[in-house]
């Protein structure tokens, strides 16, 4: 058992927030309109990326525990408050649609020159801020129907770790399919010369 | 200069997978943002008004040590400069205030603004964001992690359909 280093140092959070930021951008994901897309079905980029991230660091984190690399319980799983995950859910899922970030994103388009991300940060604070405001109303809703610390699908379902990666990989198969054919129909996905024209003088 | 295209999204996807895997590696947990804009929100809090931030609940813990020393300030810093990087390589760095092309500055900002507001908001309730609790969750195949997903995608179609001529 070597990993994880717990390393909570400068370096590492450069490191690691460099590389997000850099595939994030280089992923088209500092564009809202690119982004939107996915909700008009035009432009299945953020179903894609995501789900292929998940499934990749899933496998090579039950790698690492098969080659006795990572104990079992050794890296942080969040546990779940049904009723407000769900809830805080919708609530970013609204946000994305209608503001065209979410908070990752946001951060990308900014340091794409956006101004219009620097807003949606502004509103992040406020809604922040709004939450503290009314936290003892919300509490109750806060902390309501915690599920068991750390759980996990395999606890949840039985079904043990790999086949349940084999799943996830299966159903990103599916959607790699349908979103395909969705962006053809639809006129989609939005390539960067859509987005950035050569001349510089949008807006 | 016309700018470089997008890395295709199986490519994109995978390359994220490794660096949310080395950042499971290096830290023991996965990678994040709204964390930071609440700490960044405490902080904000501490100048404008010190006593009421001090006593509220929530931020309070926040501002009993120095909120933005933590481990994701500099992540979200090293996400800033990342995807700066990535935007003047790709020669994709532009300023302006992204919009649809039936969409005015003006409404587009308003959006924004309240766009910001549901998600601050929800991101304090789920304790988490896409990238926290959605990819960094999924990643470690947490049950919490999905609900919000599919809670997510689910609103983003719904709200979509209200607000879908403001970006078409």
């Amino acid at each position: 058992m070597i990993w994880p280093l717990y390393d909570s140092g400068v370096a590492s959070g450069l490191l690691a927030g460099f590389l997000f930021g850099f595939v994030l951008e280089n992923a088209g994901f500092g564009s809202p309109r690119k982004l939107t897309g996915q909700f008009r079905l035009e432009d299945w980029s953020v179903f894609k990326v995501m789900f292929t991230a998940v499934i990749v660091a899933a496998l090579l984190l039950w790698l690492s525990k098969q080659f006795g690399l990572m104990g079992t319980g050794s890296y942080y799983v969040p546990t779940p408050f049904y009723v407000a995950m769900a809830v805080g859910g919708l609530l970013i899922g609204a946000g994305f649609a209608i503001g065209g970030y979410c908070p990752g994103t946001s951060v990308t388009g900014l340091a794409g020159g956006r101004i219009d991300a620097v807003v949606f940060m502004i509103g992040m604070v406020l809604g922040t801020a709004l939450f503290a405001a009314w936290f003892g109303p919300l509490e109750e809703l806060y902390l309501a129907t915690p599920g068991p610390q750390g759980q996990t699908l395999m606890d949840l379902t039985g079904i043990p770790e790999w086949l349940i990666i084999l799943v996830l990989a299966a159903m990103a198969w599916g959607g790699f399919k349908l979103g395909s054919k969705l962006e053809q129909k639809l006129g989609g996905p939005y390539q960067a010369s859509d987005l950035y024209p050569a001349d510089n003088k949008q807006n | 200069m016309s700018p470089r295209p997008f890395w295709p999204p199986l490519w994109a996807g995978i390359a994220l997978g490794l660096a949310l895997f080395l950042t499971f590696v290096l830290t023991g947990h996965g990678l994040g943002s709204s964390g930071f804009f609440t700490r960044f929100t405490a902080e904000v809090g501490q100048w404008l008004a010190p006593e009421l931030t001090a006593a509220n609940r929530y931020l309070g813990d926040y501002v009993r040590g120095e909120p933005l020393q933590a481990w994701i300030t500099w992540e979200v810093l090293g996400a800033f400069i990342g995807a700066l990087v990535g935007a003047l390589s790709g020669r994709r760095f532009r300023p302006q205030v992204e919009r649809g092309p039936s969409s005015g500055v003006g409404s587009r900002l308003v959006l924004a603004l309240i766009g910001g507001i549901l998600t601050g908001l929800g991101a304090r309730l789920a304790r988490g964001c896409t990238s926290g609790l959605g990819l960094s969750g999924g990643a470690a195949l947490a049950v919490g992690g999905f609900v919000f997903l599919i809670c997510f995608f689910a609103a983003g179609f719904l709200f979509s359909f209200i607000v879908r001529r403001y970006w078409q």
